[in-house]
C-alpha cells in the first residue's frame, strides 16, 4: 500500500518529467536530481526526502510520450517511484522495463493526490475510493527482461551463454 | 497473407520465410546509431560486461554511426567531457561512421545519415533518437530505442524481443496547392490519428503525392510520425529513392527494392486529398493539437526557429529565402536557421539563400538541433511565443517552460517572420512551385570532396 504522490494528465512527454536542459546529465546516479525540474513544487518534495520510496504517480494516456531520453525513466527508479497510466508510449515503456522502473496499465484508473493504492492480483485497488480497476499486463514479449531484472543483467546472460 | 513493407523488412532480418503482426521476433541491425547519449550508451555497454571476463567489444564497429548534433559546439564542460568520452571509444572501438563537429561533414544525425548513403532499402535501423523514424524515406525500417537498448545492440548486433508492428496506411493523393509544403500533411496527419493514434504501429505512405515528393519531403513526413506515437514512419522505395542514393549519398551498389504485397493487410486506412490542405499550425502544447493557420492568424510571435532534423533542408531554406528576398524580419522578431547539415549550409551558401536571409535579419547558426530541445542556441523568455519548422512544441521546449512553442512549415515561419505574427504564407507567395514537388535542386552538385573522403 503507499500513496498517489503526483496525479497527470494525458501525453505527459519526457519533456515533462526530464526537461531537456538536464540532458547532459546522463548517469542514473545522477539524474533523479532533476526528475519533474519544472514542477518546482514536486522536484523539491522528492530532494528534501519528503515522498516515500514507492509511491505512485498516476497519469492519464500515452504517458512518457516524445524523446526517447532514458533519463525520464531512471530520474524516478531512483527515487522508487511507480507509475500508473492508461497506457504508455512505446520507447518509454520499453526504457522502464529495461532498466527496472516499475510502472502499471491501467485504462480506467481513477486516483488522486493523497489516495491509498494497492497492486495485487492483476488489480489497482484504490481504497481510498473503495474502487478496484483490471490492468493489462506489459509485453509478454519483454517479460523475460522483468524477470531478469533489467535489460542489462539480460544481455549479460546472453553473451556469457553466445561465447561459451 | 501478404505482408506489409515492415513485415517483409522484420523477416528477412530474423531470417524467416513470413512474419506476422504481434510475432516476436530478434532482427539483425544493419545500422546502430546514436549522438551525444552515447555517453550514457557506452556507459551501460561496459556495464554489461562488468564482471563476465570478457573484453567490452562492439560487435561490428562499421554498423555504429555516431553523429554529435544536440549540443554542438559544447554548451558546457559536462557536454564536452561526455563528448571526449565518446570520441575516445570510437578510437578505441574503430568506429568508422563517427561525425564531429566540423563544417566539412558534420550536422544533425537524420541528415547525415541519409546523405552519407548509410542507410539503404530494407535496412533494420535502430537510433537512441525518437525521430530515427526519419529514414523510413529511404524504404527502411527504422525506430527509436533507449541507451540501454543500445548497450544491448551494441554487444549483440540485434534488436531483443521486437513484436511485429501492425501497419497503418496512408494514401495521399492530389497536388498541394502553393504555400502548402509536406509538413503540413504530416502535421494534419497527428491532428487526425491524435498524439497516441499510432502508438506500436508503423505509418506506411502511398499516393501519387508521395511518388512525386523528393527525398527531403519524404523525410519530414517520415521524421514526425514518432508524433502520433509511430514506431516509424515508411515509404515504399521507388525511382525517387535510387536517384537520391546515387546522386545525393554517392550509393554505388543500391540493393533489391521490394514493396508491400497488394493482399498486405493495414489495421487503417486513411485518406488525404493534399489538393484541399491549408498551411497548418500545431498549437502548444502537444503536438496533435493542429488547426488550420487561419485559426492562428494574428497571434504575435518573438522567435522564429526555421531548421532542425524535420524541415533544416536546402529546399526548406530556398522556401524561406524566396519568401524573405528583399523583405525583411519584423522587428520585434528574432529568427534562427539552422541548416540541417553542413552539406546543406555550404549548398546555401553557394546558391545565395544564407546571403538573402542574413539580408534579411535572420541569424544563420552553426548546424545542429540548436534550441529545438532546449539546451542553449535561442532559449525563450517567460511569455514568449516561437514559430518554428522543427517537431515538438511540448511544455518546456526551447528552453522555457513558461513560453510557447508554434510548429508550422518552413513558408509559415518565413512569411510569419515579415509580419511578426503568425500568417498564412499564400498570402505572401506571388509565384513559386509547391514545395512537395519542387525539382530537386541538389542534383546537379557534386557532393564536396571533403564529406566524401573516408565515409564509406
Amino acid at each position: 500500500m503507499a500513496k498517489v504522490v503526483l496525479k497527470l494528465g494525458d501525453d505527459i512527454s519526457t519533456d515533462i518529467i526530464y526537461p531537456g536542459r538536464y540532458m547532459a546529465t546522463v548517469l542514473p546516479s545522477e539524474t533523479p536530481q532533476f526528475a519533474f525540474a519544472d514542477n518546482v513544487d514536486f522536484n523539491k518534495r522528492l530532494k528534501n526526502k519528503e515522498i516515500e520510496p514507492g509511491s505512485f504517480i498516476v497519469a492519464g494516456k500515452n504517458f512518457g510520450c516524445g524523446s526517447s531520453r532514458e533519463q525520464a525513466a531512471s530520474c524516478l527508479t531512483g527515487w522508487g517511484l511507480k507509475v500508473i497510466a492508461k497506457n504508455f508510449a512505446r520507447i518509454f515503456l520499453q526504457n522502464s522495463i529495461n532498466v527496472g522502473l516499475q510502472m502499471v496499465i491501467c485504462p480506467q484508473i481513477e486516483a488522486d493526490e493523497g489516495d491509498e493504492i494497492e497492486i495485487s492480483g492483476g488489480q489497482v485497488k484504490n481504497l481510498t475510493k473503495g474502487k478496484e480497476f483490471d490492468t493489462i499486463p506489459l509485453p509478454q514479449a519483454r517479460q523475460a527482461i522483468i524477470d531478469a531484472g533489467g535489460l542489462i543483467p539480460y544481455t549479460r546472460k546472453l553473451i556469457l551463454a553466445q561465447r561459451k | 497473407m501478404g505482408m506489409t513493407m515492415v513485415q517483409k523488412i522484420l523477416a528477412k532480418a530474423a531470417g524467416l520465410p513470413s512474419v506476422k503482426v504481434g510475432d516476436v521476433v530478434e532482427p539483425k541491425v544493419d545500422l546502430a546509431m546514436s549522438h551525444e547519449n552515447g555517453a550514457l550508451v557506452i556507459n551501460q555497454f561496459k556495464e554489461i560486461y562488468q564482471g563476465t571476463g570478457l573484453e567490452a567489444k562492439v560487435w561490428d564497429p562499421s554498423k555504429i554511426a555516431i553523429i554529435f548534433d544536440h549540443r554542438v559546439p559544447a554548451e558546457s564542460s559536462k557536454t564536452a567531457t561526455n563528448q571526449k568520452k565518446i570520441r575516445e571509444f570510437v578510437a578505441a572501438q574503430g568506429i568508422t561512421k563517427f561525425h564531429d563537429i566540423r563544417g566539412d561533414e558534420g550536422g544533425i544525425c537524420h541528415q547525415i545519415l541519409p546523405e552519407n548513403g548509410y542507410v539503404l532499402p530494407g535496412m533494420v535501423v535502430v537510433g537512441t533518437d525518437s525521430h530515427t523514424t526519419s529514414h523510413g524515406a529511404l524504404g527502411a525500417f527504422s525506430f527509436g530505442i533507449g541507451a540501454t537498448e543500445m548497450a544491448s545492440v551494441w554487444a549483440l548486433g540485434r534488436v531483443l524481443n521486437v513484436e511485429v508492428p501492425g501497419t497503418i496506411k496512408v494514401v495521399v493523393n492530389g497536388t498541394l496547392p502553393k504555400g502548402v509544403e509536406p509538413k503540413d500533411i504530416i502535421l494534419h496527419l497527428i491532428g487526425r490519428l491524435t498524439a497516441e493514434g499510432a502508438n506500436f504501429k508503423v505509418i506506411e505512405f502511398h499516393g501519387e503525392t508521395i511518388r512525386r515528393m523528393p527525398t527531403s519531403g519524404r523525410l519530414v513526413l517520415c521524421n514526425m510520425t514518432v508524433e502520433a506515437g509511430a514506431t516509424s514512419g515508411i515509404v515504399p522505395p521507388d525511382r525517387e529513392t535510387v536517384n537520391y542514393l546515387r546522386q545525393e549519398a554517392g550509393v554505388k551498389q543500391i540493393p533489391q527494392l521490394f514493396n508491400p504485397d497488394p493482399d498486405a493487410v493495414y489495421e487503417q486506412e486513411i485518406e488525404i486529398d493534399a489538393s484541399q490542405l491549408e498551411p497548418q499550425i500545431a498549437f502548444p502544447h502537444t503536438v496533435d493539437n493542429v488547426k488550420p493557420v487561419g485559426q492562428a492568424k494574428g497571434i504575435k510571435i518573438q522567435q522564429i526557429v526555421i531548421g532542425s532534423c524535420t524541415n533544416g533542408r536546402l529546399d526548406d531554406l530556398a522556401t524561406a529565402a524566396r519568401i524573405l528576398k528583399g523583405r525583411k524580419v519584423a522587428r520585434d522578431v528574432r529568427m534562427l536557421v539552422f541548416p540541417a547539415s553542413w552539406r546543406i549550409y555550404h549548398r546555401a551558401l553557394k546558391a545565395g539563400y544564407i546571403d538573402t536571409l542574413v539580408k534579411a535579419g535572420a541569424v544563420v547558426m552553426n548546424p545542429g538541433c540548436g534550441p529545438c530541445l532546449g539546451v542553449h542556441q535561442g532559449a525563450l523568455a517567460d511569455g514568449d511565443k516561437a514559430l518554428a519548422t522543427t517537431n515538438r512544441n511540448f511544455k518546456g521546449r526551447m528552453g522555457n517552460p513558461n513560453a510557447e512553442v508554434y510548429l508550422c512549415s518552413p513558408a509559415t515561419a518565413a512569411a510569419s517572420a515579415i509580419t511578426g505574427e503568425i500568417t498564412d504564407p499564400r498570402t505572401l507567395i506571388k509565384k513559386a512551385t509547391p514545395a512537395g514537388h519542387v525539382k530537386r535542386s541538389t542534383s546537379n552538385v557534386k557532393r564536396p570532396k571533403a564529406a566524401r573522403k573516408g565515409r564509406k
